[in-house]
């Protein structure tokens, strides 16, 4: 097991390396670069500007320019934002938990609702529950994020006034309060996102569900007389949820992507919309190193994924 | 002495995009105390549906018993809800499935699919109810029991595994074990082997045996009585000697005539029969005798009503107008 955890992870270096190369290509590609506003500023004389693009080595080529960047990276250091005035890493770690906050709840909320939810459909197909759910579900999953989170901020913050549409970094008070605000502000956002990811999960967990109960073992669990929910969340669910961390595994890059809307849209000072911002100044460092995270928790959640197979499945061993 | 089990005029239909679907449409099978009775009739006849309806095992819906009883130690199971019938299922009616590379749960080890039920029926610890599956598995003669317990199902042979199965009936010491097929999806030594098996278990237990087969070989061999049945219907019932020594209704001795011989010498040796066309649908079934449109000796009454079933000898019962009025004997 521990070996497994610890090749997988050997095997994920080479991947990212190879993520890390088409990332900078791309931005290297793309027009613009940190030093692209002093070209157009007429205060700055053009020999000061080429000397600085000379001096940071910005016309070199390109695959110099990224053995530099790695090299610098694997050293710790990650650049430094010429639009926030401050390291890459500082940056991003003072964002990156904010965005791990939504997200994981988000993530959460969107399990704790699908796998009962699916479940129970299943069990009871076409009934009056499955209909609804299943409609539910299907009008979930219709409605884009940016739609329903301006919905919410209209309903509850404009029209009702019970949440805060602008999410705060510093907020006011200590302890309890402190704790209670931090929630507070979070549940738009994360209601939007876990919603959104919770109507497809719903679906795939039914599905999943119906293909499992019709099986000969399940019948097998129903003749021993152990119960009608010990043969459903032990014999059935348990099956069932392999082909589901597939499907969370493989729906994390949407994840984050949704994120960075969802980020937009309630003004969250997460990695999102760092990357946002710092696309729009022309800011690569950040970008590079923003994207580049996303790459590596990607990574993570599929060997989270991949771990979580063994434990479910006993016929996946791990050599 | 009051049977062990007696199935009256059971009806399980299912409702299909078609119509009604009448799987099992009116029978009445009795089991004695320590008896082996085997169900026999080809694929669709309805045998496992009959078996599935005493533990109401079937998909309801679509499935539903319409008609009849179901009376286990006099006790009518049909009305029973599913809460109920759990006190009954294992401890009182083990069942063994036909197809045991999917009949094991694969995530679980084969040793807690035992002891679950050990559990739930006997009330045993964790290891208590480990240590009582390790001697069933010693029982069914699974080597290395202590071991092989907390392997899973992947990790076994399909004879291994049908043992699994037979110890996971047998584990609560039921007093009715209902087997279906249980060697239909095995090698023909593994077969033999699990027939022994289920023997042996049946006289250390003295349980009694509903075995649903549709191999004669497997009947000749275990059976103390037989049921046939034909589409959803019991077409003859007799002692296995009597049975195999004078079939009555045709279709019995079609299915009879179908057995490959190795005993006959080759002067003697013809050509294997077989019973031509199918098993007719079972939704919305024309009236009269259901084996008609495939009987040799079918005549004009058999298309105009169905026979019912009748004792023509001592414990020998079967549904069939030959014999009835003419005077003609099959």
């Amino acid at each position: 097991m521990r070996q497994y955890i610890l090749r997988r992870l050997l095997i994920a270096v080479p991947s990212l390396l190879g993520i890390s190369v088409v990332l900078y290509t791309v931005l290297a590609l793309a027009p613009g670069d940190p030093f692209a506003e002093l070209a157009t500023n007429p205060n700055v004389p053009p020999e000061v500007a080429l000397a600085l693009r000379a001096k940071f080595g910005l016309d070199d080529p390109v695959y110099l320019r990224y053995f530099r960047w790695l090299a610098a990276m694997v050293q710790g250091d990650w650049g430094f934002s010429f639009v926030s005035r401050m390291n890459v890493d500082t940056l991003i770690l003072q964002r990156l938990p904010t965005t791990l906050y939504v997200i994981g709840s988000a993530q959460l909320l969107a399990l704790a609702i699908a796998i009962p939810v699916g479940v129970y459909a299943a069990t009871r197909p076409y009934s009056i529950f499955d209909q609804i759910a299943n409609t539910l579900a299907f009008i979930g999953f219709s409605l884009p994020t940016f739609f329903t989170g301006l919905l919410f901020i209209l309903i509850f913050s404009v029209t009702l006034d019970w949440l805060p549409f602008v999410y705060s970094t510093d907020v006011k008070g200590t302890g309890i309060r402190w704790l209670f605000e931090q929630i507070r502000q979070a549940i738009m956002p994360v209601m939007v996102l876990g919603l959104f990811q919770a109507a497809s999960m719903t679906r795939f967990v039914r599905s999943a569900m119906l293909d499992v109960i019709r099986l000969d073992y399940v019948t097998t669990a129903r003749a021993k007389g152990i119960g009608q929910a010990r043969v459903i969340v032990k014999h059935a669910m348990r099956n069932a949820m392999i082909p589901v961390v597939t499907l969370i595994a493989l729906q994390m890059p949407a994840v984050f992507g949704g994120a960075i809307v969802t980020e937009q849209i309630f003004r969250i000072p997460g990695i999102g919309s760092l990357l946002i911002s710092s696309i729009l100044s022309n800011d690569t460092p950040v970008v590079m190193a923003v994207t580049f995270v996303f790459a590596c928790l990607v990574v993570l959640f599929n060997l989270i994924a991949d771990v979580l197979y063994g434990w479910l499945d006993p016929r996946i061993s791990f050599r | 002495m009051a049977p062990l089990l007696e199935i009256k005029g059971l009806k399980t239909h299912f409702a299909t995009d078609d119509g009604m679907l009448r799987a099992v449409d009116g029978i009445d099978i009795t089991l004695n105390k320590g008896e082996t009775l085997c169900v026999v009739g080809e694929s669709g006849c309805g045998k496992t549906v009959t078996a599935m309806s005493i533990l109401k095992l079937i998909a309801m819906p679509p499935g539903r018993i319409v008609q009849g009883q179901i009376l286990f130690e006099g006790r009518d199971l049909v009305p029973l809800a599913s809460r109920e019938l759990d006190d009954i299922r294992a401890k009182d009616i083990g069942f063994i499935f036909q197809e045991p590379m999917t009949s094991l749960n694969p995530v679980l080890s084969v040793g807690e699919q035992v002891a679950e039920s050990l559990r739930r029926h006997e009330g045993l610890s964790n290891k208590d109810a480990l240590a009582r599956t390790v001697e069933m598995f010693k029982l069914v003669q699974i080597p290395n029991a202590e071991a092989r317990v907390h392997d899973y199902p992947h990790q076994f042979s399909g004879g291994m595994r049908q043992r699994v199965m037979i110890a996971m009936a047998l584990a609560c010491k039921p007093k009715l074990v209902i087997a279906d097929e249980p060697t239909t999806a095995l090698d023909v030594t593994i077969q033999a082997q699990i027939l022994d098996l289920l023997q042996d278990m049946k006289e250390r237990f003295g349980m009694a045996v509903m075995l649903i087969t549709h191999a004669m070989g497997v009947v000749a061999e275990t059976a103390q009585r037989v049921v046939v049945m034909y589409a959803g219907k019991v077409v003859e019932e007799a002692d296995v000697d009597s049975l195999f020594e004078s079939p009555r209704h045709p279709y019995t001795q079609g299915l009879i005539r179908s057995i490959p011989r190795i005993d006959l010498d080759s002067a003697h040796k013809t050509r294997l029969e077989a019973i031509g066309g199918s098993v007719p649908i079972l939704i919305d079934p024309a009236p009269g005798c259901r084996f008609a449109p495939r009987c040799r000796y079918a005549f004009g009454l058999c298309a105009e009503k169905e026979p019912a079933l009748r004792e023509i000898a001592p414990g020998h019962r079967m549904a069939c107008h030959l014999g009835e009025k003419q005077g003609v004997t099959p």
